[in-house]
């Protein structure tokens, strides 16, 4: 039987060290929606959306409300819309009126963000995936709860530059279009390599075709807990360290499985995965760079935050494995900088550069990301840091992304605020030597070596 | 059976528990255990429940027990207890 010594350790993680479920992601496949009548599409992605949708914040509540821990957002991932909307949109102003259409219904059904205005392009792209692709600026503009993703590599296939290319200038086209919001929809924006056809966590949730109709995925969290952890074990040797980070994951993700779980039975929808995140939020005490710090390290960014990094993701990944029956999304330590006080904290000492952030994504589950960028960095730059990024993705075999915000009209040394759970970020400076010549070059960089393993 | 744990931590005033025991009586709640320590004088007190008999909503139960601590100047807080069960048991 649980004794109070249990209970009482539960409710200080909710408490006092912000554990929480992130999100619940219901993930709605929109391809039984597809037609060739742009008003048709339309009608029919709404109604699918609302009916599978509908009851999902009021679960979520009911949910938090019995157990008693927060669910902190509701969302929904829906198909990649450029195969949704490749027989109907022949503009780019067509696409757009299906991030309306979705904008449209995921206030109605109160979700703070819906995922999927997606291509997926990692070999080569169709008229629609461009099409898509280049509405993206706009659509990201006209809408509140949009958030766009763009697979642009994998190990199998390589890393498609004309794609790389063309997302540097879309990424600067969006922050020109949001900048009286400081560029805010480079926020909602994306792009990944080895793209997971179920992660729950925006921007870059999408429901993969590979899914069922409806899927609901959970994000756990709780980066305090594993650093309140943490903090009883300094001095200690690396298998002592090693052994608390699993024991807290395995609790944490548990957490999850159990609100997974509930919310398929009580939704009716069957439960896809638990992705086993260390997800931190601006509020002080929810940061992944304090766990760096507690680990041993005077700000991250350090001499030895990668291997540090290193350490943590993988920790996460074996406590979290065994407290779920299926894991997936992203799994790991996220390492964005505007939506973690530690890591703003180093980068305004000075310790946290740019590129010890790529070395960092290497070992990291997934990219740079909520990066501000100065606004006047070429498009060229952006996707050249995007190209290595892929690269690091595609060799690696592992999921890597790129969430960049060039802030237009501001510069290194000054600051963005984009509210919220996205934070605020010193914007960081950006290797000023050019790479045009390469971005320029065209074509697909072919998969490596080891991907074939047939 | 449906098992609820319900906390009950804040300073130590007469008549928590019975309050507590009262409101449980008058839902249909049965109590199956009861463990309790005053820790430099603040009351902390865990109850395991059976809620299989209560007619109202579980979230009823949530809301009134936390008006009733608000009363009593105590934090009270119910929660089922598959949390607990699947956090500290493998």
């Amino acid at each position: 039987m649980i004794n109070i010594y249990e209970v009482t350790e539960t409710n200080k993680m909710i408490a006092e060290e912000n554990l929480d479920v992130r999100t619940i992601t219901l993930g709605i496949s929109l391809l039984d929606c597809i037609d060739s009548d742009l008003q048709r599409l339309n009608d029919k992605i709404y109604a699918k959306i609302y009916e599978a949708a509908k009851d999902l914040v009021k679960t979520g509540e009911e949910i938090s409300r019995e157990f008693g821990i927060p669910i902190v957002n509701k969302r929904i991932s829906v198909t990649p819309i450029a195969l949704v909307g490749g027989a109907a949109c022949r503009t780019e102003e067509d696409f757009v009126t299906v991030a309306l259409t979705l904008d449209r219904v995921a206030k109605e059904v109160g979700v703070n963000f819906i995922g999927g205005y997606s291509a997926l392009v990692s070999k080569g792209m169709t008229p629609a995936d461009e099409l898509l692709i280049r509405s993206i600026p706009r659509a990201l503009s006209g809408t509140e709860r949009v958030c766009s993703s763009v697979n642009l590599g994998s190990t199998r296939t390589g890393i498609n530059m004309d794609a790389v290319k063309l997302m540097g200038e879309i990424i600067r086209s969006t922050a020109e279009y949001t900048k009286e919001n400081d560029s805010l929809g480079c926020a909602k924006l994306v792009v990944f390599c080895n793209a997971p056809d179920d992660n729950p966590f925006m921007a870059g949730a999408f429901h993969g075709v590979t899914e069922a109709d409806k899927v609901i995925n959970v994000g756990v969290s709780g980066p305090g807990v594993v650093k309140t952890a943490l903090e009883k074990v300094r001095g200690e040797n690396f298998e002592v360290l090693c052994e608390t980070i699993k024991k807290t994951a395995f609790k944490v993700t548990r957490v999850g499985q159990l609100v997974a779980q509930e919310a398929s039975a009580m939704l009716g929808v069957p439960f896809g995965i638990v992705d086993l995140s260390l997800a931190p939020t601006p509020a002080v005490g929810d940061s992944v760079a304090d766990i760096l710090c507690e680990i041993g390290l005077e700000y991250a960014g350090a001499p030895g935050t990668t291997a540090a990094l290193a350490l943590l993701n993988d920790q996460v990944k074996k406590g979290g494995v065994m407290a779920s029956s299926y894991v997936g999304g992203l799994s790991g330590a996220f390492i964005p900088v505007s939506e973690d006080q530690g890591m703003i904290n180093a980068v305004q000492a000075g310790a946290l550069t740019l590129e010890k952030l790529e070395a960092m994504t290497c070992v990291c589950s997934v990219g740079l990301d909520m990066i501000a960028i100065p606004g006047d960095t070429k498009a060229t730059t952006i996707s050249g840091i995007i190209a290595d990024e892929m690269a690091i993705g595609m060799v690696n075999q592992k999921t890597t992304a790129v969430r960049i915000i060039p802030v237009i009209g501001k510069g290194v040394g000054e600051t963005v605020e984009f509210g919220g759970l996205l934070g605020y970020a010193p914007i960081m400076p950006v290797n000023r030597f050019a790479c045009d010549a390469f971005i320029n070059r065209g074509g697909r960089i072919p998969a490596p070596i080891h991907s074939f393993k047939n | 059976m449906k098992r609820t744990i319900i906390t009950v931590v804040g300073k130590d005033t007469i008549g928590i528990i019975a309050k507590v025991c009262t409101y449980l009586a008058e839902n249909g709640i049965n109590i199956l255990d009861i463990s309790q320590t005053i820790v430099q004088g603040y009351f902390n007190m865990m109850m395991i429940v059976d809620t299989s008999t209560m007619a109202k909503p579980f979230g009823d139960m949530v809301d009134e027990m936390t008006a009733l601590g608000e009363e009593t100047g105590v934090q009270i807080k119910c929660q089922k207890e598959e949390i607990f069960d699947k956090m500290h048991r493998i």
